[in-house]
């Protein structure tokens, strides 16, 4: 099989690359590959309102969300195959299995890597006691109860705030079971605001800062979980236990970007992210393979993941094309204080489309605080925040001509005053 | 149903299933109780997967001897019953120069056990084949005929080719009493009696309760609980022996190996508890885990950690494995204290036991007995022109369900469908391996659901993670109720 771009996975990232690029070029031939029966990601099980303020103005279902990218693939000739996973990827062919062709190849000229990721297991966790059933992560609760229709419990103990958690928090109330507590290691919530309020305090469920589960009991289904509360080390700290009965633990510790087609393809990995190291134009530091969406780094809001995708799929249509810009300067971009990552790491200044969108989450919780970004050492821009979460992405857009000067490093930090 | 059989073996963990396929080969019938819904439930399912070499235990005992004909037999067997086996060889580091007698006498006792091969490897030579052993190393035994095994499909293959041969297999079913009545024995389910001119007990910790049922020679099994946390794929590589430190008095300590499918395993602790039947793992035993593994390896992620579990060790009072017609108890025959290696020495106990057992009962063996056994079909296993012929034939094998671990849905069918197949979410994953790897079945444990559910024509909702009231769901939602 031929292709100019395969891109692997057809969530909102896959979907936004495809479609940017072939907008970009009608010409080019564009092979979107998805392991699910059906294209959208993570989507399809986000039956929740929330998505798409950003971008249509309007909030959306996950899967009303999805739809408005997939209605256009037909119009603008993009191919996908679903029921097909990638085994393995190179910059210039693409191999995948399904049942129909079975092991086969694309050769093509760019990839997109658009994987999403997964969520922390127990196991990764290495919460004590007996594995019975009734451990799940949030996503695949949300799995079961959105898609296949079942509840996987009644009386549920959630642990970690990320955003599945505290959506899974509603969803469960929702469908009448008792969710007795929101337990989070962190002294503040991995989640955002928004659903904070909207999932928990509109239902008095209880959020249990720096918590954590310690044991859990019941030889063939959780009978209960032992939670205490932890010190700033997050060791458990005694004689604060206490034992709530439960049939259910939901897991919404973290997501980990699917990243292991990446690595044996050789691409650079960000220790901070999980996900590759990018330039602007979101290509990986294997030519020709660009990455975006949740297989970079997680986003909280698809928005986001739309738009960087978006950047990606065209940076994939002009590798293509070669239409490479002349080499001009490049600008290392760098974490300052309190600043955990940023995407992109560098820019080659002649590739930059009209404005430099960085995209960075802080280490810690910052209140009435100042996101500043320095050129060369040289303060171009201080902005006052209220309040800098770890569970919020932050951004800062630069617009191409600030950066005429071609500084050889920008510097973004998180300072008090 | 005729309830009467020559045979009764109680418990199916690899020291009842190999008992069963050595019966298979003679002409009598035979019944393998078991109170879990499959095969490998027990302390099978929760070990570190070695296959010992046999320089451990002390000479002369039925332990050393089991160890080392189990060794010697186990790599055919794997060729018959189609067992994943790597023979990557161990060493036992010393980190401290004072007790490197300790390693001498260890070869010594080797030595007596006649353990093939082994040698004394001074620091560079350990360094030289382990480039990431602890920079601490004096000198290591190491010992070529160690290696590493797939503990579930050993116990499920070994079984699968008794039921091959004819043995009979009773599940959820647990045996609660026994007595002997005009010269056999009766064995009670409790809505059931079994008959049965021979009983073998194979009950692990359990053998002690089993065994006490009959004699007046009471037994005693302390459990005691070892935890491990299991490593990611990706570190694949980093240490390539079974790397232990120096055995105390509770045990081999806490080794580091690469497992037969490319993990890195770490554990076991060793604490003696009350319970037989639960074995959580504790915060205490995972720091232990942590910290007996960087003794010996350095620069090991534990980070990389997809799963802890814990498994409980038989630990008879004596020490000693005890492979015997129970006294006073003719036909009665105990497989007690089988604690690590009993792993190992199943192939061998099987052997032994079945003697015994022939014997006792003059059985004749068959004519025609099967003892190979072919694992379930693995495409990614497959040179690429067999994997695509297989596709063609059957789609399902180009399906993946399990994305950790590449697992399509052809041998999720395959797993459920063979003889004693898969029943429940552990089912599966004890024979494809679907859910093992580092999502833990996020993904694919509601895909196994609905695969389970069709090919077994149950309900979603009835599907257990490992039997009994395990339910993964407890009911549907409201728009679907
Ligand atoms: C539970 C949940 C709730 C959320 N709620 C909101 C919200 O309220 N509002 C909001 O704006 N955002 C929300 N988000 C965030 C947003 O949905 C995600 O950021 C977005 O889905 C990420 O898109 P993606 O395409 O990168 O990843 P995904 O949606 O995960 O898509 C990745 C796709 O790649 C496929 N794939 C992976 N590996 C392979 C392979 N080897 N071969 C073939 N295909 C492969 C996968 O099957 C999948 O379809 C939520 C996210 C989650 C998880
Ligand atoms: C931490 C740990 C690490 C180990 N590592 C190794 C190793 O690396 N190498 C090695 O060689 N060995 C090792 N071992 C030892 C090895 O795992 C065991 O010796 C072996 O698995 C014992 O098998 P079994 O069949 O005797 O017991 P089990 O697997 O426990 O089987 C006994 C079965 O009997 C059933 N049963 C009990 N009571 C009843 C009843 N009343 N009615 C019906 N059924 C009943 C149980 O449900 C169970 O399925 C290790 C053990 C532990 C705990």
């Amino acid at each position: 099989m031929k292709a100019d771009i395969v891109i692997v996975g057809g969530g909102p990232a896959g979907l936004a690359a495809a479609i940017a690029a072939a907008k970009e070029d009608s010409n080019l031939n564009i092979l979107i590959l998805e392991r699910d029966r059906e294209l959208g990601g993570i989507l399809n099980q986000c039956i929740h309102n929330g998505f798409g303020l950003h971008t249509f103005n309007e909030e959306l279902t996950g899967p009303e969300y999805a739809a408005r990218f997939e209605e256009q693939l037909d119009g603008l000739g993009i191919r996908y195959m679903l029921d097909t996973m990638v085994l393995d990827v190179a910059s210039s062919v693409v191999t995948a299995v399904n049942s129909k062709e079975g092991v086969f190849t694309v050769d093509c000229g760019a990839v997109v890597l658009c994987m999403g990721c997964r969520e922390r297991p127990r196991g990764a966790l290495n919460i004590p006691g007996l594995r019975p059933a009734g451990v799940f992560t949030a996503g695949t609760a949300q799995r079961l109860v959105n898609i296949e229709g079942f509840m996987p419990g009644k009386e549920v103990v959630i642990l970690g705030s990320g955003d599945i958690g505290l959506i899974m928090a509603r969803r469960m109330t929702l469908e009448g079971a008792k969710v007795k507590a929101v337990c989070e290691l962190m002294p503040y919530s991995g989640g955002l605001k928004r659903n904070i309020v909207q999932c928990l305090d509109d239902f008095d469920i209880p959020l249990l800062l720096s918590h954590t589960v310690i044991d859990i009991k019941g030889k063939e289904r959780v009978t209960s979980v032992v939670i205490a509360e932890v010190d700033e080390k997050s060791k458990p700290v005694p004689g604060t236990e206490q034992e709530i009965a439960c049939d259910t633990l939901l897991l919404s510790c973290g997501l980990i970007p699917e990243n292991e087609l990446s690595r044996s393809a050789g691409v650079k990995i960000n220790p901070a992210t999980n996900g590759p190291v990018v330039n602007e134009s979101f290509e990986t530091s294997i030519p020709g393979v660009f990455a975006c969406g949740n297989v970079l780094h997680v986003h909280d809001l698809v928005d986001y993941v739309s738009e960087e995708s978006g950047r990606a799929g065209r940076s994939a249509a002009r590798f293509v094309k070669a239409n490479k810009a002349e080499e001009g300067p490049v600008i290392n971009i760098k974490n300052g204080n309190g600043v955990r990552y940023t995407v992109p790491s560098f820019v080659r200044l002649n590739e930059l489309e009209d404005d430099l969108v960085i995209r960075f989450r802080s280490g810690n919780v910052y209140k009435d605080s100042y996101i500043n970004v320095l050129f060369d050492g040289e303060t171009k821009l201080h902005r006052r925040k209220q309040i800098i979460t770890p569970g919020e992405m932050e951004q800062v857009i630069l617009k191409k001509e600030e950066l005429s000067g071609a500084p050889s490093e920008i510097l973004i930090e998180i300072t008090e005053n | 149903m005729d309830n009467s059989f020559d045979v009764i073996i109680i418990g199916a963990g690899v020291t009842g299933c190999a008992v069963a396929r050595e019966l298979s080969r003679f002409d009598c019938s035979v019944l393998v109780i078991e109170k879990d819904e499959d095969v490998c439930c027990g302390t099978s399912k929760a070990n570190s997967g070695i296959v010992h070499a046999g320089y451990d235990a002390k000479p002369g005992t039925l332990k050393a001897k089991m160890n080392i004909r189990g060794n010697e037999l186990m790599p055919g067997l794997c060729q018959e019953l189609d067992i994943p086996f790597k023979q990557i060889g161990s060493l036992v580091v010393c980190t401290d120069e004072a007790n490197r007698e300790g390693i001498d006498d260890l070869y010594a006792r080797g030595i007596t056990n006649e353990v093939p091969g082994m040698k004394i490897l001074s620091a560079g030579e350990v360094k030289a084949i382990e480039p990431n052993i602890s920079d601490d190393v004096v000198c290591a035994l190491f010992a070529p005929t160690a290696g590493v095994i797939c503990p579930f499909r050993l116990n499920i293959a070994l079984a699968e080719c008794a039921a091959q041969n004819g043995v009979e297999f009773k599940f959820d079913t647990k045996v609660t009493g026994i007595r002997s009545s005009g010269g056999v024995w009766e064995v009670d389910t409790g809505d059931a009696v079994y008959i049965a001119r021979a009983v073998i007990n194979a009950a692990g910790c359990h053998a002690d309760d089993i065994h006490n049922l009959v004699s007046d020679k009471k037994l005693h099994i302390t459990p005691r609980r070892g935890d491990y946390m299991l490593l990611d794929r990706s570190l694949d590589g980093f240490v390539k022996h079974v790397i232990f430190p120096q055995p105390t008095k509770m045990g081999k300590g806490i080794l580091v190996t690469p497992t037969v499918h490319g993990n890195t395993i770490v554990g076991p602790t060793a604490v003696d508890i009350e319970s037989k039947d639960e074995a959580p793992v504790t915060a205490e035993g995972l720091v232990k885990v942590q910290e007996g593994a960087v003794k010996n390896v350095k620069g090991l992620q534990l980070k990389q950690v997809i799963t802890g579990f814990s498994g409980l060790r038989a630990h008879e009072d004596g020490g000693e494995f005890i492979l015997e017609e129970a006294d006073g108890c003719p036909g009665f025959f105990d497989c007690v204290g089988i604690e690590s290696p009993g792993l190992t020495a199943c192939p061998a106990i099987g052997e032994y036991m079945a003697s015994l057992v022939s014997e006792k009962l003059a059985l004749k063996q068959k004519d025609t007995w099967n003892g190979i056994c072919k694992d379930v079909v693995k495409p990614v296993e497959l040179p690429s022109e067999e994997r695509e012929k297989l596709i063609k034939e059957y789609p399902e094998y180009g399906r993946i369900i399990c994305r950790c671990e590449t697992i399509t849905e052809g041998e999720i069918i395959d797993a459920i469908r063979r003889p004693l197949g898969a029943k429940s979410l552990d089912g599966v994953k004890r024979r494809t391996r679907a859910g093992m790897g580092r999502c833990q079945g996020g993904f694919c444990s509601p895909r196994v659901m609905d695969i389970l559910s069709r090919e077994l024509g149950v309900a979603l909702d009835s599907i257990t993670k490992s039997g009994g009231n395990s339910k993964i769901v407890t009911g549907r939602t409201k728009d679907e109720g």
